[in-house]
Formats: structure tokens, C-alpha cells, sequence
């Protein structure tokens, strides 16, 4: 397949031979060590560690549209770790980390974009907030800085921190080593580095059931193309996870609704910060191409249509036509809703299932792209030596039997 | 946008209500008979099927009282309503 460099450009470019495809378009085989469900960024990205950190290359990603097509593509790109408990800190930055390094690693550029993550208190309270986060993150050993409001003001010119504003600035902070990432990039160079490596991707493969010996083990998967065994199966589909769950005769504290974003028609370059207001739940960035980026709180009610609801669309606008004054006057483009998988503590679910032989990557809610690399590999860590990494412990399923959950919800700066 | 029909004050959008999640929950009992698997089941695990839900709804922004919903997951269309208390109505 080659690697890509500045000569192989010069030579595409000169030459009128096309470019070959990124990654092998595979069929499925009958029998696999590891089957993935889900071909976004975590079933890639565990394909991919499985293979180049243990090994394993006999293993196929199955995924019933195309890879990268669901919540993947349909994230607002942002990348950060500034997370509250210690046990998210760490999670979440093994996955900056891994970001950091993986244009590299990957042989294709995702286009990461250390612009900085800014978080703004618009009260006293919040303001309170923001001081105990942005200390607890700094205490679990991650980057986070408190800003005044001439310093917000300095980072987004555009924003309105004037004393009329109707969510006036008390300050805010922000992780420096947070930004932004191409989304499409992140699945398109995993399937490509595992496909190297000999992983089969298969698109256009619905699984519609899990199959199981007679001890309850998990042997293989009944697809829209035919039967596949496997040692072991591993289910990465976000918002569709009770639905295979449902599949292999368990539950899962799994609760799927809409999360919304739109992007507006591209204008030249006016924020270079990403902007996340604790008042209104809106997030704000501008993408390469000049759009701007909007996302918010989610939907308010389960939910498996693609859309969206109108209600939420139009705080989402609304927010930013408040606070951003200048943008109010942009056409949309594009709106558009993915489907997220969201616990009652906000954290993620890794490692075993009820079902042996079936492992679990899901419960990322509103925030599974930040997560892709660590997600994919503490997946595959665990898939491939049986246990689970310490990184990954404390969000096996059984906290919700223990009671040891990690609540996020209130401490991660995001309703998620 | 859902236009949805309480039972007191007849039909109004969806933004004067808030949705309560699965409807028909039991909770278990007596406390120190109940397993720590079962305590798990009826806090946290729910069942989120791709389709008919059966689900709790408050009209907050209105009479204040909650009601019961059948409602489709994937097109939104609200199939029943009914209160609380009666039993799952057959939906198709």
C-alpha cells in the first residue's frame, strides 16, 4: 500500500495514475479470533491496537453501512481531557496523548489542532465551578488554566463579554492541549493502518445476532452476510448498544438519544479557540474550510431518528446568535443529529459482558470521539490478555452493582 | 417538534413538557430482600428499544401532572396516551 509522503504527492499529482484505494475492501471469512461490531473510531481503532500492540491480525470489523458513517462523522471534532475524577483524567488522557502522536503513528495526517479548549463561567456560581474544575484537573496532572474575562475576551474577540451582554463573562479556563481533530481522518487512517496490517474490513454487514454455545459463551455473530465464529466478539456501536445487547440476552444502563450539530457557511478565519459556555450548553468552533461549528445539549427524550428535534436546534442557534452577535446573520448549512449511548454517570462501559466472550466499548455519550484512541486500545488490552487495564478498570459494567460509579455528570463541564 | 396531547389540557408542543423515561417500573422490595443485582436492574439498566417505547411524561409548563406515552423511537410518533397507573395498552 505504500506510505504517504511529500515525493508520493509530487508523483500523484504529476502523474495522472489515481491514487490507490486507503484500505482493502474485504469479505467476510467464516471464522475470526476476534469479531469487532462497529466500524466507527472505536472498532477501528481496537482492530488496529489488537493487531500492532498484541498481535492479533486475524480479526475482522463488521459494520452495516460504511466505516465512520454514524456518530463518528457526525461529532463537532473537539478533543480534550479535562475531566474531574482522577479516573477519567486518566483515561481521557491516554487518549490526548495517543492523539498527539498519531498522524505519525498512523501515516495520516487527522489534522489535530492543539487550538485550546476554553470553558466560560457566565455567573458567580459557575465561576465557582469552573475554579474547583479547572483545580481538579490540574490536580490529576493535566493542563488547565483559569482566564479572566479580558483573557476570554483576548481568546475569542467575537464573543460578547461586554457588561450588557445577556450571559455576561466571569472568566473561564481553558486546556491548552485540547482543540480539534478531522473526524473522518481519525476512522479513514485506523482502517487503512489496520487494513495493512491484515485486519478485514467489512462494510455493508449488519449483525443480527450473537451466537452462543451451550455454557452462555459467545462463539460468533449471524450477519446480512452470513455466519461468523469467532473466539471473541467485541461490540463498539454507541447508540445501538442495548440494541445488540439486547441481541446476547442482557441490559445495559444504556439510554440512546440524539445529539445535534450544524455547521454554518464558511467565512474566513475569526476563532481560533474552541468555546464551550456553561450557561447555554453551546460549543463553538471553526473548521478548516471556514465553517462554523455548532453543538449542544441533547435532545430531550430517546431516540433513534438521525434528525434531530426543532426545540434544540433552535437553542443551539439561538445561544450562538446571543453570544457570538457577529455570527447571528450566518446561513446554515447543514444540521444533522448521531445517535449517543448515555449512563447515568456519564462514563464510559469497557471491558466484560454478562455474556463471556462478548467485551463491551460503549456509554461514551455525548464524548466518544476524544475517546477513539483509548477506547480502541484498553479494548483491545483487554481482548487480548484477558484482563482489563488498570487505566480501564474502574469502568467495567459491574460498578453499577457495586455502586463505585465515576459521575461525571456534574464534574466534566458537559450535561452528558 | 412533538405535539403531544395531555390528558387535562389537550395538545401542546413538546417543549412545555419534560420526559420521565421508561414507564412501568417496579420498584423492588422489601430493601433487605432485594440482591444487589436486582437494586442494579431497577436503578440503572432500562430498556431502549429501537421503536415502541412505553415512557413517562410531565407536563411541566403546564398542569403539572405526569402521564404515560407510547411513542416510536425512531419516527417520533406518539401512539397512545394514557395515565398512570393503567396497564401497557397493545400498540402496533
Amino acid at each position: 500500500m505504500g506510505g504517504y509522503s511529500a515525493l508520493g504527492l509530487l508523483r500523484h499529482g504529476l502523474g495522472a495514475k489515481a491514487w490507490p484505494p486507503a484500505w482493502r475492501e474485504a469479505s467476510p471469512r467464516e471464522r475470526y479470533r476476534v469479531v469487532i461490531i462497529g466500524g466507527g473510531g472505536h472498532g477501528l481503532a481496537t482492530a488496529y491496537y489488537l493487531a500492532r500492540n498484541h498481535g492479533i491480525r486475524d480479526v475482522a470489523v463488521l459494520e452495516k453501512g460504511w466505516i465512520g458513517g454514524g456518530n463518528t462523522g457526525r461529532n463537532t471534532t473537539i478533543v480534550r481531557s479535562n475531566y474531574y475524577y482522577p479516573e477519567s483524567a486518566a483515561l481521557y488522557d491516554l487518549s490526548l496523548k495517543l492523539y498527539e502522536g498519531l498522524s505519525r503513528e498512523l501515516d495520516y495526517n487527522i489534522m489535530l489542532s492543539q487550538r485550546g479548549m476554553m470553558t466560560v463561567a457566565h455567573s458567580r456560581h459557575e465561576l465557582d465551578m469552573v475554579r474547583r474544575w479547572a483545580g481538579a484537573i490540574r490536580a490529576n496532572g493535566i493542563d488547565s488554566e483559569l482566564l479572566s474575562p479580558v483573557e476570554v475576551a483576548r481568546l475569542a474577540p467575537l464573543f460578547d463579554t461586554s457588561p450588557q451582554a445577556r450571559y455576561p463573562v466571569w472568566g473561564g479556563f481553558i486546556q491548552r492541549r485540547g482543540g480539534t481533530a478531522r473526524h473522518d481522518a481519525v476512522a479513514w487512517g485506523y482502517a487503512r493502518a489496520a487494513s495493512t496490517l491484515g485486519v478485514d474490513i467489512i462494510q455493508n454487514c449488519e449483525v443480527t445476532a450473537i451466537r452462543r454455545d451451550p455454557t452462555g459463551r459467545a462463539t460468533g455473530v449471524g450477519t446480512s452476510r452470513g455466519e461468523i465464529a469467532a473466539d471473541s466478539v467485541v461490540m463498539a456501536v454507541a447508540g445501538h448498544s442495548t440494541a445488540v445487547a439486547d441481541m446476547a440476552g442482557f441490559r445495559l444502563p444504556v439510554t440512546s438519544y440524539a445529539l445535534q450539530a450544524m455547521v454554518s457557511e464558511p467565512v474566513k478565519p475569526v476563532l481560533d479557540v474552541v468555546v464551550l459556555s456553561l450557561a447555554t450548553g453551546l460549543y463553538v468552533s471553526q473548521s478548516d474550510k471556514g465553517e462554523m461549528v455548532l453543538g449542544g445539549a441533547l435532545d430531550l427524550y430517546n431516540s433513534y431518528g438521525q434528525r434531530g428535534n426543532l426545540p434544540t436546534a433552535i437553542n443551539v442557534a439561538g445561544a450562538a446568535a446571543e453570544q457570538f452577535p457577529a455570527l447571528g446573520r450566518l446561513r446554515m448549512l447543514r444540521q444533522w443529529a448521531g445517535i449517543v449511548d448515555v449512563v447515568q454517570d456519564s462514563s464510559p462501559i469497557l471491558g466484560e459482558s454478562p455474556v463471556p466472550g462478548l467485551y463491551i466499548n460503549c456509554g461514551w455519550g455525548t464524548g466518544g470521539f476524544k475517546a477513539i484512541p483509548a477506547g480502541g486500545w484498553l479494548t483491545a488490552h483487554h481482548v487480548a490478555t484477558g484482563h482489563s487495564h488498570a487505566i480501564a478498570t474502574p469502568f467495567s459494567l459491574r460498578r453499577f452493582t457495586t455502586g463505585a460509579l465515576i459521575d461525571e455528570a456534574a464534574a466534566a463541564g458537559i450535561a452528558h | 417538534m412533538l405535539l403531544i396531547s395531555c390528558p387535562h389540557c389537550g395538545p401542546r408542543d413538546e417543549v412545555e413538557f419534560r420526559c420521565g423515561g421508561e414507564a412501568h417500573l417496579t420498584r423492588p422490595g422489601p430493601p433487605d430482600t432485594v440482591s444487589d443485582d436486582i437494586w442494579a436492574g431497577y436503578l440503572f439498566m432500562r430498556r431502549n428499544p429501537r421503536g415502541l417505547h412505553y415512557e413517562r411524561w410531565l407536563h411541566a409548563a403546564g398542569c403539572r401532572t405526569w402521564f404515560n406515552v407510547a411513542r416510536d423511537t425512531v419516527t417520533h410518533e406518539i401512539k397512545v396516551v394514557y395515565a398512570m397507573g393503567q396497564p401497557r395498552p397493545e400498540c402496533t
